[in-house]
């Protein structure tokens, strides 16, 4: 065909609009309730539908998280660097993106948008660095009076619901994420209920980049319906309620209670700062183990 | 033995009744399988859709705390591992009488399902309660052995104290279109269960192939004097499936419009949740009617299959999702 026809083709090209999806169990499912709402951005023009998630979309999330548990925290720290590692490599690609997406989402010039979207990258390959040093920081052997090894080793605590920060759509979704990953926990993550496209886009970065299905899934939708039964699940272990308000988080907090779930609260973070490990140590248990140097008996030395 | 006693109690149970509407129709292998082939052909895509239809409906709230509970009383708690020990078997057994130990308002199982040499140890976990013991017998899951060693098998699980026989049919005899041997082996098995013991037949839809092959079976099954016809051993591939269930509920509801006689039925493996359980129960009283709604009538054989509607039944008592840590492991 001549350039001609191309041209007058080009012009006259359909828009194609992304259908935005859940991401749960390492698929892309629609809410279980058919429901959607609208997203637009800072200046209140219509971005997408995304799903309006429902409690039995929660219940399924958790499903999936706890099916995925046993291989995410069985895996070697260092393979879990390598993956954490690949998702930056493949969010990279798509920057472009991501800088589009969040610029719309919280008003950013393009700039300042790109300088979120670089930080959000850089904050994956700083926790995939981590993986496998997290142990030698918070374990390690325990001098103990006794002919006995006696050591500490840092363990994920099982399903984290993550409540996603309203304001920072997506450096503030991944410093939230990264670290509840990176150590061994599986996720659910409840995107900003405002600005959600960011996270959902995640999900197709995630994937794609050797992340085992389940490990992390994306829900959007309003943050109070999906977060209450998440916080009384009983098979949820932990929840961070970064992108609670605080009505919602004392809430979320006594029905969090009921079975002992770890809870970290609400607290004014600046994301563009380097995030030390905190996120990471709340959501490890320490296990302590006690072992025979067998040393015992008639030779009397110790070691 | 003890079942030659009482054998003559067993023909007028089983033989008898079932064949006054019915008398010649096993007469010879030659008006039997008339009568099979005779059968109308199943409509696959109609039985199919009907099932799927059946599955859409809604059970919620009361409803459903009577579908979770009644389908708690029809699981037929079933462990057939090479592995299993007595100590897993008495797990096993306190389960079934008790399966939430923090909520006695539990209803206990029908019974437990085990291999013919673990009778006696589920008998003695499970005594005192309503809770039978149901033993697979017949050289189970391949039922490829010899008639004598079958009918062996059964005596030494009724000896054992065995209340219910799940045996499985000759699917080869079956599917070579020698009817009749299939039909006079349940006959047989039937006479060496005795009147204490309740027999299930079992089929092995997976292997047979088409849906008129299983309505040919069910027939099969319910002229030789089967207590219930179930869908498979749990063993192979396809197994439970809501429309071969829905099929020989047709049967068995067809069954006793002819004859009077009332047969129980039992899908079994790959019934995971409550959801499919439900659904289950949909299409019993949808086509069956009430009358089966009932664990003498009507099983699931299952294990995965308690846990869910345990959860589930925590979740409408508390309003929480419950989750795994809060049932056993077996």
């Amino acid at each position: 065909m001549s350039d001609k026809n191309d041209k007058t083709e080009r012009a006259e090209r359909l828009s194609v609009f992304k259908t935005y999806k859940l991401y749960v169990g390492g698929k892309f499912p629609r809410s279980e309730s058919g429901r959607v709402y609208e997203v637009s951005d800072s200046k209140d023009n219509w971005l997408a539908n995304v799903p309006l998630s429902s409690r039995k979309d929660a219940r399924d999330a958790v499903v999936a998280a706890r099916k995925a548990f046993g291989a995410w925290s069985g895996a070697t720290a260092y393979n879990r660097g390598q993956i954490l590692y690949r998702i930056a490599e493949m969010l990279e690609g798509r920057r472009e993106q991501y800088v589009r997406e969040v610029a719309d989402a919280e008003g950013l010039s393009k700039s300042k948008a790109a300088a979120q979207v670089d930080a959000a990258i850089d904050r994956w390959v700083w926790y995939a660095g981590w993986t496998d040093k997290i142990a030698q920081v918070v374990g390690g052997g325990n001098p103990v009076a006794g002919p006995f090894f006696n050591l500490s080793s840092p363990e994920p605590t099982g399903v984290v619901a993550v409540l996603a920060p309203q304001e920072s759509s997506f450096l503030g979704l991944v410093s939230v994420l990264a670290p509840v990953i990176a150590t061994g926990n599986t996720a659910i993550v409840v995107a900003s209920e405002k600005s959600p496209l960011p996270a959902l886009s995640l999900g197709e970065v995630l994937a794609t980049s050797d992340l085992p299905g389940g490990v992390v899934n994306v829900l959007s939708g309003r943050t109070a319906e999906i977060a209450k039964p998440l916080a009384a699940h009983q098979d949820v272990n932990a929840i961070d309620l970064a992108g609670a308000d605080d009505v919602l988080a004392k809430e979320l907090e006594i029905a969090a209670a009921d079975n002992l779930k770890r809870v970290l609260r609400p607290q004014p973070v600046d994301y563009t700062e380097t995030p030390g490990i905190d996120r990471m140590t709340a959501f490890l248990e320490t296990k302590t183990v006690w072992h025979p140097t067998g040393s015992l008996g008639a030779s009397g030395s110790s070691y | 033995m003890p079942t030659n006693a009482s054998s003559p109690a067993a023909e007028s149970v089983g033989g008898t009744p079932s064949a006054h509407a019915l008398t010649d129709v096993t007469a010879s292998d030659s008006t039997l399988r008339r009568f099979l082939h005779g059968l109308p052909g199943v409509d696959a895509v109609g039985l199919e859709g009907r099932a799927a239809s059946l599955g859409t409906r809604s059970i919620k709230t009361t409803a459903k705390a009577y579908a979770i509970d009644l389908a708690i009383s029809m699981v037929d708690l079933t462990t057939l591992e090479g592995a299993d020990t007595p100590g897993k078997v008495r797990a096993l057994g306190a389960k079934a009488v008790h399966p939430d130990p923090t909520d006695r308002t539990t209803p206990a199982t029908a019974a437990v399902c085990v291999y013919p040499d673990m009778v006696a140890t589920a008998k003695q976990a499970v005594a005192g309660s309503t809770v039978k013991v149901a033993s697979v017998a017949t050289a189970f899951p391949a039922g490829r052995a010899a008639l004598a060693v079958k009918l062996a098998d059964v005596r030494d699980a009724v000896a054992a104290g065995a209340d219910e026989i799940d045996m499985v049919i000759d699917r080869g005899a079956f599917l070579a279109g020698n009817y009749l041997k299939v039909y006079d082996e349940i006959v047989a098995v039937k006479e060496a269960c005795g009147a204490s013991a309740r027999l299930k037949v079992i089929f092995e839809t997976g292997e047979l192939s088409t849906y008129d092959n299983i309505r040919r079976a069910s027939w099969l099954g319910m002229l030789a004097g089967a207590d219930f016809i179930k869908t498979s051993t749990g063993k192979v591939a396809v197994n439970a499936t809501p429309a071969n269930t829905l099929l020989m509920l047709e049967a068995v509801r067809d069954f006793r419009t002819q004859t009077g006689i009332q047969v129980g039925v039992k899908p079994a493996g790959g019934i995971r949740t409550t959801k499919d359980a439900i659904k289950f129960l949909v299409l019993v009283n949808e086509t069956a009617g009430e009358d089966w709604l009932d664990n003498h009538w009507f099983r699931f054989g299952a294990s995965s299959l308690l846990n869910d509607l345990l959860m589930q039944r925590q979740k409408l008592a508390t309003g929480r999702y419950s989750g795994p840590d809060y049932v056993t492991v077996d």
